[in-house]
């Protein structure tokens, strides 16, 4: 002990870090019925730790490449020890990463916690929900089996839908007209690089401006304490809040490692690229809600391509849903009505087609 | 105007006054740093866009040999980089078209129980001769035409017009 306390003081001489941790310790969270919401945030970082981690050590074993990547994956699901629960682990924490992001979202929503001044944490949160997208998209075709081929077919094909910029793009993401070897080389340096640099930094700062900012007191509760001010409570960041957040980071890892261990993520078949799409081929849950709706638009509208109108109304409402904070009053009396509404049909809307997707032959 | 022999004789000037040779030399640095930027974005710019390869698949390939299939069914073959659906139809006649579907790319299948060509990706129908019937593709397969010599199936794209 006495050496530790040597190398703690040693470290102390000369980095003096009473002051830069100051402010933590000053640092108070709102304690009310609802605080628990405020946890899911945390996870979703938890989430991004481990896939960190399991995803490093996934690089140990992967090979990229059409003729390799399959191959690769079974070996270290097969020969690997523990590699098929490294991999079940990756894939799980990616599904309940993008879930609980999710909810943190909606929660930030229901709550009105992207009011001024917090518009910059809500547009960094829902370009960070859009890159996990991107990282769940890009990761799910390494394996190189036939589902992964044929969501890589469409969902690229979406884009170079797109008028104008949509081609381009399209050849970009693919490296060349078609989905083939090229594609994947490509997702994985999205997956294994580009992405990972882009989600880390805009952690930094989505995780900076809620330092900065504090945690957001929801509209029903600010009323109740602005009407009982002996009602407000508060509890130290640190250590209360941080432990607290371990404890909620402790079950999530329970959750995981029962879902990783008892539910092992499988591989599927190997891509062939002249095969037909097998029967009863759907995308990931939760790119179902936007693959539903496409399913129903009908191929013409009016004039246009029934899909580049969906594709294009896709756009315009995940713009809208970027700059709703600009539309909602930082007054609590003035809450807007439509934002709310708009809210609540967003999460019915997204939860009905997943299920519709998911039922639909 | 800017006739002063060093920068120093700048802070003379009362303010307001353009600094003319201050202001020359940004113009330098600052399109010489445009210069330079424009000179790293466009290569990689280019080098991010993959070279254009030749579709080898030509006009013509051999889809299959007769006897391949049974009357009332359909394989998929290689046209080029893209796959190409042979079917032969229940009246023992050969049809081949295109088999990436036109609504999102997904290869397309023939299903022997509807006698239509059925895309499984998003539920969309195409008749035998690729007209698009129901679902959501926008346009009809490409057709094909075959040809049978000796016992090889040849397919052949259609010239425009």
């Amino acid at each position: 002990m006495k050496v530790l306390r040597n190398v703690r003081n040693w470290l102390y001489e000369r980095l003096e870090w009473n002051d830069l941790i100051a402010p933590l310790k000053k640092k108070t969270v709102p304690r009310h019925r609802l605080s628990y919401w405020y946890f899911l945030g945390g996870i979703t970082l938890f989430l991004f730790m481990i896939q960190v981690a399991t995803g490093i050590l996934l690089l140990l074993y992967y090979r990229p490449g059409a003729n390799e990547a399959f191959e690769s994956v079974q070996y270290l699901m097969t020969q690997v020890q523990f590699g098929w629960l490294i991999r079940s682990i990756h894939s799980w924490s990616a599904n309940l990463m993008i879930f609980t992001a999710f909810a943190h979202m909606f929660s930030v929503l229901f709550f009105k916690a992207f009011r001024k001044p917090r518009e910059l944490t809500w547009i960094s949160g829902v370009i960070l929900l859009v890159l996990v997208m991107g990282f769940g998209f890009s990761g799910y075709l390494l394996p190189w089996n036939t589902l992964a081929f044929f969501a890589t077919k469409v969902g690229t094909d979406i884009a170079g839908q797109v008028p104008l910029i949509g081609h381009p793009i399209m050849i970009f993401l693919r490296g060349g007209e078609e989905v083939t070897g090229a594609t994947l080389i490509r997702f994985f340096g999205f997956h294994v690089a580009i992405l990972p640099a882009v989600v880390t930094s805009l952690i930094m700062v989505h995780l900076l401006l809620v330092q900065r900012q504090g945690m957001s007191v929801p509209p029903k509760v600010e009323r109740e304490w602005v009407a009982n001010p002996s009602a407000k409570r508060e509890i130290k960041f640190f250590p209360n809040f941080v432990l607290r957040e371990l404890m909620a980071w402790y079950a999530g890892l329970g959750v995981l490692g029962a879902l990783a261990a008892l539910f092992p993520w499988n591989l599927g078949v190997k891509a062939d690229l002249f095969a037909s799409a097998p029967a009863g081929i759907k995308p990931e849950w939760y790119f179902l809600f936007m693959f539903q709706t496409l399913k129903l638009i009908p191929s013409k509208v009016w004039f246009a391509d029934g899909e580049v109108l969906g594709i294009l109304a896709f756009g315009a409402i995940g713009l809208l849903w970027l700059l709703l904070p600009f539309f909602e009053s930082d007054r609590v009396a003035g809450s807007k009505q439509w934002v709310t509404g708009l809210s609540i049909f967003a999460l019915v809307y997204v939860i009905a087609m997943s299920v519709y997707g998911y039922v639909a032959k | 105007m800017a006739t002063s022999g060093s920068g120093m004789a700048n802070a003379n000037y009362p303010s307001g006054t353009p600094i003319a040779r201050r202001g020359f030399v940004e113009l330098l640095l600052g399109s010489g740093f445009l210069a330079t930027a424009a000179a790293f974005i466009y290569p990689v710019l280019r080098y991010i866009v993959p070279p254009q390869t030749a579709d080898l698949g030509g006009d013509s390939v051999v889809a299959g040999k007769v006897g391949d299939l049974k009357p009332n069914s359909g394989k998929i073959f290689r046209f080029g980089s893209r796959p190409g659906l042979l079917i032969l139809t229940a009246e023992g006649e050969y049809r081949a078209m295109s088999a990436v579907c036109t609504h999102l790319s997904c290869t397309v299948q023939y299903r022997p129980d509807l006698k239509e060509v059925w895309c499984a990706c998003h539920n969309g129908a195409y008749g035998l001769d690729g007209r698009n019937i129901s679902g959501p593709p926008p346009r009809p397969l490409q057709p094909f035409d075959v040809e049978v010599r000796g016992d090889e199936i040849f397919v052949t794209r259609r010239r425009e017009g």
